[in-house]
């Protein structure tokens, strides 16, 4: 009840947070997907590149973001930038990477080989296979790949509260420091609410985007 | 026309060098349909692969229409074939038009005369094309599916179509029918066809010529009739099976053995056959009936001429043509 009041006086200052928080997220995700998609595209080429791809991208996941932020500081100091906004997209922005990748990667590879050899001899160069055949098919599973990168982004950068980068991570550093449950539930339920509407209207876009041929079969009436 | 002069392809594997194609060396007159015949891994896809350069010949020439394919860009020598995959290879994430219009579309054709020639296949393959024109793969059964990979593959017109056991994949009711229909529309359209197949009885039914290959050399290229009447060796025998003679009698009419009446013939009881009917019927009807001769009679029943277990046999017996 008390955490209810809490909300209610405070929605300003949440849609700000929010704000904050989506922009660190849609700017990570926005350069993840610029650079991972076509890198994901280009790795199906050689197996042993894309193994070595794969393998870094796994080592990034595995780093904490804690640790992630720590590492970035001292790089960053150098251009004035060791804390807030900007860190906290580049860490956004590495974790988001392998998802998409392996994403891409996978749903690439996996377009059925008879439609590239269709496609192939039929006489589609390569970025005319691609750009018809193979990423139309494959955008659902590269969307899907999105789907979990954002969620992840979502957690990463409440975390980025500490290095000073807002959003709502700054309730749930602050309810901790004062000891305060009101502020450390309102942090979580958003975030919570955040990740959940986010993943919610990907999804919408991924079934948009899935080509209507590749829909699973109504029954026609 | 197209000419493969000593066709060879090697593959370099770890374990030493492999022989996919072995100097092959045939050629193909316009209009004309090859079946590349033989067992599952004899190299007649591989042959037909280095046609349109989905596999880069390791030595020899393929020439078509008097042009050395070596010279020509893949990917515009690619529009120029028809291309037809066992698999079918239907885009899924495009309507039946649409999958038609793709190589039209890539040699610049616009929105509209790609629909007319697509509604124009269509009804050429007895699909209406009201119904299917913005049909999804997805809502084709397969025998519909095929048809529109032929129909794909016709789209640009090439003078030229490789078919990779396009038939293959489908029951055998279906088969009949799809090749029966294609036949109709070859006799129509000529196009140059090199057709891969592993069954002897398709290769009989559509080929004007038959390669057959074993590991990777060309065994035996004739016509059907001629290779069914002479086998070059006793793999090609095995091949055709030891039903062979009953094979040909396909491929002959009544009126290549019909012996004509002289004057005034009478009909006689008892069954009679036409002149366009195969020796497969005259034989049956020779065993049911017991019977050495039968009538040969027109479509208003006259008879014009007969047909005798003599001259089956003797037609048999002479060199296959």
């Amino acid at each position: 009840m008390e955490t209810l009041t809490f909300i209610l006086h405070n929605l300003p200052a949440i849609g700000e947070r929010t704000l904050e928080h989506l922009s660190i997220v849609s700017v990570a995700v926005g350069v993840a997907i610029v650079t991972g998609v076509p890198l994901g595209i280009a790795i199906t080429q050689s197996r042993r590149v894309a193994d070595t791809v794969l393998y870094i991208g796994s080592i990034v996941m595995t780093i904490p973001s804690i640790a992630l932020f720590g590492v970035l500081i001292p790089i960053l100091s150098k251009i004035g930038q060791g804390i807030g906004w900007l860190p906290a997209v580049i860490a956004a922005m590495l974790y988001a990477q392998l998802p998409i990748i392996r994403n891409t990667y996978t749903a690439i590879r996996n377009v059925d080989p008879a439609l590239r050899s269709a496609a192939i001899g039929m006489g589609m160069s390569v970025p005319q296979r691609l750009a018809r055949v193979e990423i139309p098919i494959a955008l659902p599973v590269i969307i899907a790949g999105i789907r979990v990168a954002v969620v992840i982004n979502i957690g990463v950068t409440a975390i980025a509260a500490y290095i000073g980068a807002g959003g709502l991570g700054t309730f749930i550093s602050r309810g901790i420091s004062q000891t305060d449950v009101r502020q450390l539930l309102t942090g979580a339920l958003t975030l919570a609410l955040l990740a959940i509407a986010c993943d919610y209207s990907l999804l919408w876009l991924q079934r948009r985007l899935t080509p209507k041929g590749a829909q699973p079969r109504v029954a026609r009436t | 026309m197209i000419r493969l002069e000593s066709l060879t392809k090697i593959y370099e594997t770890a374990k030493g060098s492999h022989t996919a194609v072995d100097r092959v060396s045939l050629e193909v007159g316009d209009g004309e349909t090859c079946v590349l015949l033989g067992p599952s891994g004899c190299g007649k896809t591989t042959t037909l692969r280095m046609i349109n350069r989905l596999v880069a010949p390791t030595s020899g020439k393929i020439v078509i229409a008097g042009r050395d394919t070596d010279a020509a860009d893949p990917v515009e020598l690619r529009r120029t074939i028809g291309y037809v995959i066992q698999q079918i290879g239907l885009f899924p994430n495009m309507t039946v038009a649409e999958n038609i219009g793709v190589v039209p579309r890539l040699l610049g054709w616009d929105a509209p005369k790609r629909r007319r020639r697509a509604e124009e296949l269509l009804t050429m393959l007895a699909l209406e094309p009201a119904q299917f024109l913005d049909r999804y793969p997805n809502e084709l059964s397969g025998g519909q599916a095929q048809r529109i990979g032929v129909a794909r593959a016709l789209a640009a017109d090439p003078p030229v179509l490789l078919m990779d056991e396009p038939f293959g994949a489908l029951d055998p009711v279906n088969r009949e029918v799809i090749q029966a229909e294609f036949l109709r529309m070859q006799r129509k359209l000529r196009k140059t066809i090199l057709f891969v197949s592993h069954d002897i009885d398709e290769a009989v039914k559509m080929a004007d010529r038959i390669a057959i290959f074993r590991a990777g050399r060309l065994v035996q290229f004739a016509a059907p009739d001629a290779m069914l009447a002479h086998p070059a060796d006793d793999f090609v025998a095995s091949f055709v099976g030891s039903d062979r003679t009953l094979k040909r009698l396909r491929l002959i009419r009544v009126r290549e053995v019909m012996v004509a009446a002289a004057g005034e013939a009478v009909a006689k009881n008892g069954p009679t056959v036409s002149p366009d009917d195969d020796l497969r019927r005259v034989a049956s009807l020779f065993l049911e009936h017991g019977v050495d001769e039968l009538a040969c009679a027109d479509p208003d029943g006259r008879v014009i001429g007969n047909v005798t277990r003599m001259a089956v046999a003797a037609r048999l017996a002479g060199q296959g043509q």
